[in-house]
């Protein structure tokens, strides 16, 4: 599960960790009071709140560039915040659709300390697990306010890696490491060893995925701050962290996913016509790399689990309908312990009760798949028999494209 | 042989006396696998009973495994307690636990990896179908299945699978019973990001273990254990390899149902595994319907 930076900087602040003050809103109304609690003597930042990156060099639909803006007045804070709110912010993570932006972040303009060469003084900072070593890892890089991903391919040797043992936890000479190894010494030295040390204890109690600031900032005060902040949560372990749940921005979540996740089922939306409902995970994507292999376009990923109930592929085919893009359905089912009849059944009232009018390939295998290919031949609908995924994928695919 | 388990390997079950955990152990009983106990703490003394089969449950671990000799468990309690299951079953020193459960968190998981470091119990899973040994009788019954595998579609022979998928696991198995290849040991190792069991140890297992000639490996986007593996293979594998990787369509940063799909470095993509299998000397199947035709592209049979 995401949260919104204003969300996260909040957390931060209960852990200890040096954030610019800010004031979050979702109304043109409460700008006012919301700016009149900050020191804006340096200027303000205005910041559009939404799950996804590269907000600053993204651009609203009407034409206003910038999701994320200083304003060296209140004035031109509320003049920012205006053109913001309410209006849909395209960047390179969002898609070309956007998103609404409905809450807007005002904080204190942080002034920027220089390196010698005249660059900012930014720096990286990140927790998250480390898949290989299954230990959490802290990533740190003296190149911050970039993306990562090009200092690690560009320069590996400006990252710097500590893997904490989650027997002992975080020790102090491993926040020391870090410190070190970005360079500072004196009372900045001190005041890193505190920020990684408060900010792993936030990412271990509160069971984040990742924990991202980038960039830390060093201030021309000398002040440490964590200027941006990007936290996600193991859904996992959501059960024991409610006040994270209060967290959640359903207007972010795509709401077809969230309508499947109420049946059970698994569902991601994609840009081709041709639908799949699966069971199990790995089955599904690899049905939609079977639909592409021969020559079409999957529109969904959708996994209905290990039960595919009538009332679950009813929901499935309900939610894959509302997709317009949708031209043609492939079931692939494995029923290895489940009923395949039960399954056949199961697809074919659903086909009545929605009144399905796509070309439907249905892929059936496993315990008692003779009877459930009867039951689907004997239903008097349209439904084409696949033998094999290959099968299958090959008779859907034929059907979209000649259409 | 087999791997890790065979027909006489005698397995408990914890959290039998739930639905899910019930179920499968019925299934398993069916399968003519050695149930030979159940652990609910607070059940001690009860009794599960299933086609004249009697399963006495105890309230932990190491009593089970003292008073019935199982040395090996399959776990389907619920997640906010199953690290907790893992751990008492290195405690009673098991041969193995497998952890069927699905939506362990993954600090919990962290914490019993290293809790398991230095000691003898290796574990397969989280959120992983189990394993299978097929037996030799009629649809492979009288094998040992662990987990929620169904068993008829196994047939026992010389072939080693494994997977982070349950169903595409199935599949690979299936294609191969029908063309009349048997298996040695199919072996579920779990989607999960932090897991007990990789491709790689298993691969080992296949390696030294008389009975396999050939292995399927299936593999997804995500991670580089996919990968590892098929270094090891290219350097030291006497056996011939097919591999499948599943996920060439999935969108970079969706989670696809398995944790470990999520795409993340240079090594992680379809294309980037599928390259560095064929670098390795593994058969690649184009699609999730060649996996077993792979295999035979390169193993007779």
């Amino acid at each position: 599960m995401n949260i919104h930076e204003y969300q996260a900087k909040q957390l931060f602040e209960k852990f200890g960790v040096a954030v610019p003050k800010g004031v979050a809103v979702s109304s043109v109304a409460e700008f006012d009071a919301a700016i009149a609690q900050l020191n804006t003597a340096g200027g303000i930042m205005v910041k559009s709140q939404i799950h996804a990156g590269g907000r600053g060099k993204g651009t609203f639909t009407n034409g206003f560039k910038g999701g994320v803006k200083f304003s060296p007045t209140k004035e031109k804070a509320i003049e920012n915040a205006q053109a913001m709110l309410g209006n849909t912010l395209v960047t390179a993570q969002t898609g070309e659709a956007g998103r609404k932006v409905q809450t807007i972040y005002f904080t204190e303009a942080a002034n920027l300390g220089k390196r010698p060469d005249g660059r900012d003084d930014e720096y990286y900072l990140a927790i998250l697990l480390d898949r290989a070593t299954s230990k959490p890892v802290i990533v740190a890089s003296t190149e911050g306010g970039m993306e990562i991903e090009h200092v690690a391919h560009a320069t590996p040797e400006k990252i710097f890696k500590v893997h904490v043992d989650p027997a002992v936890g975080l020790q102090a000479f491993q926040a020391r490491q870090i410190a070190f190894s970005l360079g500072f010494t004196g009372e900045l030295f001190k005041q890193c060893v505190t920020l990684v040390t408060k900010l792993y204890q936030f990412y271990w109690e509160k069971d984040c995925a990742m924990v991202e600031v980038n960039p830390l900032l060093v201030t021309a005060e000398g002040k440490l701050l964590a200027l941006d902040a990007k936290v996600s949560f193991d859904d996992n372990a959501l059960f024991r962290h409610p006040d994270v749940v209060a967290l959640r921005d359903l207007n972010e979540e795509d709401a077809k996913e969230i309508e499947a996740s109420k049946f059970g089922l698994s569902y991601i939306a994609l840009d081709g016509n041709i639908a799949c409902l699966v069971n199990g995970a790995g089955l599904a994507m690899s049905t939609m790399d079977i639909i592409q292999h021969f020559g079409g376009s999957p529109a969904n990923f959708l996994d209905v689990g290990g039960g595919a109930t009538k009332d679950q592929v009813t929901a499935a085919f309900k939610i894959i309908l509302g997709d317009p893009n949708v031209k043609g359905i492939m079931v692939n089912i494995f029923g290895g312990i489940m009923d395949c009849n039960v399954i056949a059944t199961g697809i074919v009232e659903a086909v009545k009760e929605t009144g399905l009018k796509l070309p439907l390939v249905v892929r059936l295998e496993g315990n008692n798949v003779e009877a459930g290919k009867a039951t689907l031949a004997a239903s008097g609908l349209t439904i084409v028999s696949g033998d094999t995924m290959a099968d299958a994928a090959q008779k859907i695919v034929k059907l979209v494209n000649n259409k | 042989m087999s791997i890790l388990v065979h027909e006489k390997t005698r397995i408990l079950v914890q959290g039998i006396t739930g639905d899910f955990g019930a179920r499968h152990a019925r299934l398993s009983i069916d399968y003519g696998t050695q149930v030979v106990a159940g652990v609910t703490p607070g059940k001690g003394g009860q009794t599960f009973e299933h086609n004249g089969v009697k399963v006495p449950i105890f309230n932990t671990v190491a009593d089970a495994a003292k008073q019935t000799g199982a040395t090996v468990s399959a776990i389907f309690v619920p997640p906010p307690f199953a690290a907790d299951a893992i751990l008492e079953c290195v405690e009673a020193d098991l041969d193995l636990a497998v952890a069927i459960t699905e939506g362990i968190p993954v600090r919990d998981m962290v914490r019993a990896k290293r809790a398991m470091q230095g000691k003898r119990t290796r574990l397969i899973g989280p959120n992983c179908p189990g394993l299978v040994t097929p037996g030799r009788g009629d649809k492979s019954h009288g094998g040992c299945r662990i987990g929620i595998a169904p068993g008829y579609i196994h047939k026992r022979g010389k072939v080693g699978v494994v997977s982070r998928s349950g169903t595409l696991t199935y599949e690979a198995v299936w294609q191969l019973t029908c063309k009349g290849h048997g298996q040695s040991t199919c072996v579920g190792i779990g989607g999960d990001p932090v897991n007990g069991t990789s491709h790689l140890d298993v691969i080992k297992l296949f390696n030294d273990d008389p009975e396999t000639e050939a292995i399927i490996m299936i593999g997804e986007i995500g991670g580089n254990a996919e990968v590892e593996a098929a270094r090891w293979i290219k350097a030291n594998c006497k056996k011939p390899v097919a591999g499948f990787i599943a996920g060439a369509t999935a969108p970079a940063g969706r989670r696809m149902g398995h944790a470990g799909a999520v795409i993340g470095g240079a090594e992680d993509t379809a294309e980037a595994k599928i390259k560095i299998f064929r670098e390795c000397g593994i058969s690649v199947a184009e699609t999730p319907s060649d996996m077993a035709d792979a295999l035979l592209r390169v193993w007779r049979g």
